[in-house]
Formats: structure tokens, sequence, C-alpha cells
């Protein structure tokens, strides 16, 4: 078993309309240059591909065998595709990587969520028996999670409001997050605005997103030559909760707990939270029992930017960045999945 | 295809996409599926003693099938919910409703279902609902048409339009789920030019500026090199079949009456085959290497599309040796 280090990170900016194809192939060809252009890799020297997007996001079959023109990957490569957030196939190159398959691995996500109606469009990943066939749109999904909490108490309209003022705010940092519409709204202002799904209102709620990044992990003393601080990966672990949405109380997140308590989230002075809605992000901070100490999503997170597909795999890169840069010694990334919060992955990272 | 509205403006079009998905429904769904044609929901009862509606399918903790399922209901209670002024497509009213998870009488997990308030203020948490049971039988959960504010009669016979016994009911055991989809797609800027290009008669491929390998139609990235495709290569309506099949196979939306000929068809100049037809010979005539060329459709057909083509036919000729194409196989 080798140590694993996250070595590389681009990401393409987000964009709320964007002009490529929705097989990916113009969003990853310049990520994949850029990332190369970082590490001094060239493809060849990648042992192992794995990529996650969506072939009803899309609305082509085999969308990912496309994408994989932008690799490059003739004569033949290895790899494979989740049909999931590419954390996921993160999570895949990882054990490729930590069993000794693969000494370099590359995950990508792509998603160009603007080509279709994308919230009804995710009604489709419901049961298929008794909820798909009533076509609940996503953010009507959210909704009610977000009043179970406001019911419970666990948080009011004004928290919510104050995670997406904040969010936007530290996204003027952030070149590669989608431009603001109104980045100096007050939480009064915001609060004055009518519903969108009550008790959601717009800013609650990520805009569609079309966009992808990409990870580079890899192996040990090559890691160390080809970066000069990897940031170490010391904990990854991801859970499911239970797809019958009234079976479990949407106000709190136990996959999410699970998996952090499985990878030691407690540790992270810096998280990105794949928060897809303004009150996930207090469920998933409470779950992973993040400190008020905590930096939470300096990126802006998913609320200022939210490709499908991409928008877990680029928490994870904007954690690891955290550490290349040598701005923190350990950070968490956070990828969500599936319909309020179900499906939860944790990747802790630390610099040495 | 659109025309741009710009020089910098891709070809787009809308594209719609349908496909009735046809599912079984197994013991436990069926029965609860059967039950609600009856006028009737249920619920599954849990190792845990907990009662579960919608049933489950296997036990959370153990895993194993329910061993007994109870009628709960038909009055409930809201354990939130949300409001939706602007409803969908395929959703269970096209009036604003609201999305509510109720915890029927008896169950101790709640249902996602809408409820028809008339207004977000008429919504809250705690409130009692009863069913309102739609016109159909047998759709499975759209059976209950939605949900609305009220306690259930108190009898517990329910209003509709009349009830039936277990025994009358027709057993469900299969359901369809119709889904449609539409997206805009948009082609890359090189499948643009190629389209545009078709549009006036020519054929337009694009150039590895690495490997020089010439793509038709252009790839946006060079699958040997990964880089982007750029110089735009003009290629002749000519070429060889490299690899053919005769379709015998008849099927739904098929345009030209079997037997027929689909083709590999590698233009002079490029270095990938696009699949078209070979017609204007006997199927017995098409071989690997055969010489072809376009037989394009009257000019004032054209449109942004391959399909200006409308088949291939032997040009005369020799065939093409085999070593000359045998890496495009």
């Amino acid at each position: 078993m080798s140590d694993v280090a996250v070595i590389g990170f681009a990401q393409a900016p987000a964009e709320r309309h964007s002009a490529a194809t929705t097989n990916g192939v113009e969003m990853l060809v310049p990520i994949f240059h850029e990332v190369f252009a970082a590490t001094g890799l060239t493809k060849d020297d990648i042992g192992f591909w794995c990529s996650g997007s969506s072939d009803y996001l899309a609305g082509r079959a085999f969308s990912f065998v496309s994408a994989v023109d932008a690799i490059g990957a003739f004569p033949p490569v290895m790899e494979s595709h989740v049909e999931q957030d590419g954390a996921w196939a993160l999570y895949e190159a990882w054990l490729k990587v930590l069993t000794g398959e693969a000494e370099i691995a590359l995950a990508y996500g792509f998603g160009k969520a603007s080509a279709g109606n994308l919230h009804r469009l995710l009604a489709l990943q419901l049961d298929p028996y008794l909820l798909a066939p009533l076509w609940p749109d996503a953010v009507s999904v959210a909704a009610l999670s977000a009043r179970a909490g406001l019911d419970a108490g666990r948080w009011s309209e004004q928290d919510m409001a104050q995670v997406a003022a904040r969010s936007w705010a530290c996204a003027r940092g952030n070149p590669r997050a989608l431009p603001p519409v109104d980045a100096e709204a007050s939480v009064e202002e915001l609060l004055s605005r009518p519903y969108l799904a009550e008790p959601l209102r717009e800013h609650d709620c990520a805009p569609v997103t079309d966009g992808a990044a990409v990870v580079i992990l890899a192996a040990g003393d090559r890691a160390r030559e080809l970066c000069e601080r990897p940031a170490w990966i010391t904990g990854f672990e991801h859970r499911v909760d239970s797809a019958a949405l009234g079976a479990r109380d949407l106000s709190v997140c136990a996959s999410a707990a699970s998996a952090g308590q499985a990878a030691g989230a407690r540790r992270a002075e810096v998280a990105e939270l794949h928060a897809q809605f303004t009150h996930e992000e207090i469920i998933v901070r409470q779950a992973l029992e993040l400190g008020d100490d905590v930096v939470v999503n300096p990126s802006g997170g998913a609320l200022t930017g939210n490709p499908m597909f991409a928008a877990g795999l680029a928490r994870i890169g904007s954690a690891a960045a955290q550490i290349m840069s040598g701005r923190a010694d350990v950070a968490l990334g956070h990828a969500a999945s599936g319909p309020a919060l179900q499906q939860n992955l944790v990747c802790v990272m630390e610099g040495r | 295809m659109s025309q741009p509205s710009g020089p910098q403006t891709a070809l787009h079009a809308v594209l719609e996409i349908s496909f009735d998905y046809t599912r079984s429904l197994g013991p436990t769904l069926g029965a609860f599926m059967t039950a609600l044609a009856d006028r009737r929901i249920l619920g599954a009862r849990a190792s845990d003693g907990s009662v579960h509606a919608p049933p489950f399918e296997y036990d959370p903790v153990t895993a194993a099938p329910p061993e007994e399922l109870v009628e709960v209901g038909p009055g409930g209670t809201v354990t939130s919910w949300s409001w939706l002024p602007a409803p969908q497509e395929g959703q269970p009213l096209d009036v604003p409703f609201g999305w509510a998870l109720i915890k029927l009488d008896g169950a101790d997990t709640a249902m996602l279902h809408a409820v028809d308030a008339g207004s977000a203020a008429a919504m809250r948490t705690g409130m009692r609902v009863r069913p309102r049971w739609s016109g159909r039988r047998g759709s499975g959960i759209t059976d209950i048409e939605c949900f609305e504010p009220g306690e259930p009669p108190a009898s517990g016979t329910v209003s509709t339009a009349g009830t039936v016994s277990t025994a009358d009911a027709a057993t469900v055991a299969m359901l369809t789920m119709p889904i449609t989809l539409s997206y805009e797609h948009t082609v890359s800027p090189g499948e643009s030019s190629f389209l545009l290009a078709l549009a006036e008669g020519r054929l337009i491929g694009q150039r590895c500026p690495a490997c020089q390998k010439v793509y038709i139609p252009p790839r946006g990235a060079c699958p040997v090199d990964g880089v982007p495709t750029q110089d735009e290569v003009q290629l002749p309506d000519t070429g060889i079949v490299t690899t053919f099949c005769v379709v015998n196979v008849p099927f739904h939306g098929q345009q030209v009456p079997v037997p027929y000929v689909a083709a590999s068809v590698l233009l002079d100049g490029a270095d990938i085959a696009f699949q078209h037809l070979i017609l204007g010979c006997d199927p017995n005539e098409v071989k690997m290497g055969m010489r072809v060329k376009a037989v394009w459709k009257p000019r004032e057909e054209w449109e942004t599309s391959l399909r200006n083509i409308e088949y291939f036919e032997p040009a005369g000729g020799p065939d093409a040796p085999y070593e000359s194409y045998a890496h495009h196989l």
C-alpha cells in the first residue's frame, strides 16, 4: 500500500450557458493542458484515467466515450467511468494508486447542465416506482429538507441567507467561480426577495452551471518529485443514506457524519463542502463536526458555481490547492450526490 | 439546425428524447400498487416494529423482505412541505401546489406526494390531509392524484367514484413510466464548419497539428494526441468502402427497403471513415476496398446535414489494396 497525494488540480471557468457540446471535450482539453503544464506531466505518464459524467445530463448516449477524445486515448489507455460526480471517479483512481496498479492517476468530471432542464431531469435519480413518477424537481426536494431544519430549529432563513452572502463574498477571489449577479446584496435584501420554492429563495440554490474539473494523484516518492508540497490523502470515505426520502430525518445527514468520522474530518482547518443549497452547508458542517474556527468554502463553494459531475471533484481539488500552496496544513474536500444529500464523500488531506 | 446569429455562434438545435420504461413490480410493490387500485394504502412492518409507508422491499436493518403488510391511513399528517408556484410537466397538479412528506395514520415513515392546498398560506407542518384518488386505477403511485387538506371520512370508506374489493381488483404487476426530456444541443466549432459547408455541397475535415491525421467530421480533439484540430481541409466526395454489412433486419423507422448496405466510407484524403449507405448496386456486389462516390440530393433540399448525401454508389476503377486501408478498420 502506498501513500497517495493530490499533486495537480484544474477547473474550467464556471459558466451559466457554455457554448461547448455536452460531451465535454471543449471544456476538458484546456484544463488537461493546464494541469499537465503545472505538473510537468504528459498524457503518457498517466497510468489510470477515470471520469464522472451522465448521459441523462448530456442528452446523448455514451457521452463519456466521446469525452475520451480529450485524453488522446489511442493507443488505448486504462480507463474507467462512473455515472456520478468526478469525486467518486477520484475514489476509484485513489484505489488504483493505493493498490499499486498505477503510480499516477487522473480523475475528471464534466457536465453541461444548461443543455436540458436540470431540476426536472434530477427527478430521474429518485426511486423509479414511488417517487420519479411524480416528477419531484430537485429544488422542491431540497426545500423539504430546508423546511425540516427550520421546523426543528436547526437553522433560520437568516442563517441560510448568511451562507449565500458569505459564499459570494468569497467567490470574488476565485476567477473560476460564476460572475456574481448581485454580490453586494445584504442579508436583509436577500430575505426580502420572493420564494422560488418556499422556504428556498434563489440565493439558497446553486445556479445551473456548466463546467469541468480534473485532479491528478501520485504515489509516494513520485508525488514528492512532482509537487513541492503534495496534499497527502489521510482519509477517503463515502457513505449512502436511504433512497426513501420519508424514512430519514432530512434536517441531519447520517451518511455525511459517518463518512466524516471515518475519514477524520475533525482535523480539518479548512473545508470545501459540496453544498448545493445554503441549508446543506449547515447540515454538512454539523455532520462533520467542523468547529467555528474552520474556514468553510474559501472558493465560494458550489453556490457560486455548481457544474454537475465536476463540482464535488472541484471541492477536493480546491481543498488540495490550499495545502499545495501552503495556506493550510489539513484540508477537507466533500462531495455530495443524489437527492437531499443522500450520498456523501469526504477526503481529508494534509501537508507534510 | 438553426443558422448562427453571428460568426462565433455555433449551430444549435432542440432534441427531444423519449422512452417508456416498463418495470415489473415484484411482490411488495406489486401488493402496494394493487391495494392502491383498491383505494387502500399499505405499509410494511419492519424488524424493529415500525411501519414504513410506502413499504420497503427489504428491511433497512435485516435486509429481509417484509413479513407483514398492514393498512395505513387514509388520513395523514404533513411532516415537511414546500410550495411550488410554477408546476412542471409531469407533476401531479398543473396549478400551484405543495410538495409534502406525509405520515399516514399508523405509519412511522412519510410518503412524498402533492397537496392541493390552494396557497402556501394554507400549508403548515402538522396539517391533516387525506388522499384524493385519481380517475385511474392501476397507475401506481399516481392512483393517488394528490392529497387535500382535511380529515378522511369518519366511516373509513373513501370518497371516490366507486370502490372495488381486493378480490375484484386485477393484480398490478407491471408499470410503464413514459419519460420525455428536451435538450438544446450545440455542435462544436469544427462540427459547425462541417455542417455549414455541407449546406453548400462541400465536405470539410480538420487536420491534427500533431499527427497530421485528417478527421471528418471534425472531432474537436484528436483522439490520438488530445489536442484541438483546427486546420480545415476540403475533401472530395469520393472514397472507398473499408468495411460494410448487409442489413436484412427490418426495424422501426427504417427508411431504405431491405436488403441494403451500411458501410464505413473513407473519403480520399481522410484518416477516419464515417458510416453511410451504399446503394445503386446489388448488395452482393459490394466489396471491401471498392471505390465509391457520393450521390447528392437535389440542391434545393440541401441543409446543414450529412443527409445531403443520399448515398454512395460504385465509382468504378480498381479496388484499393487491403494494405492501404487495413489500419482504418
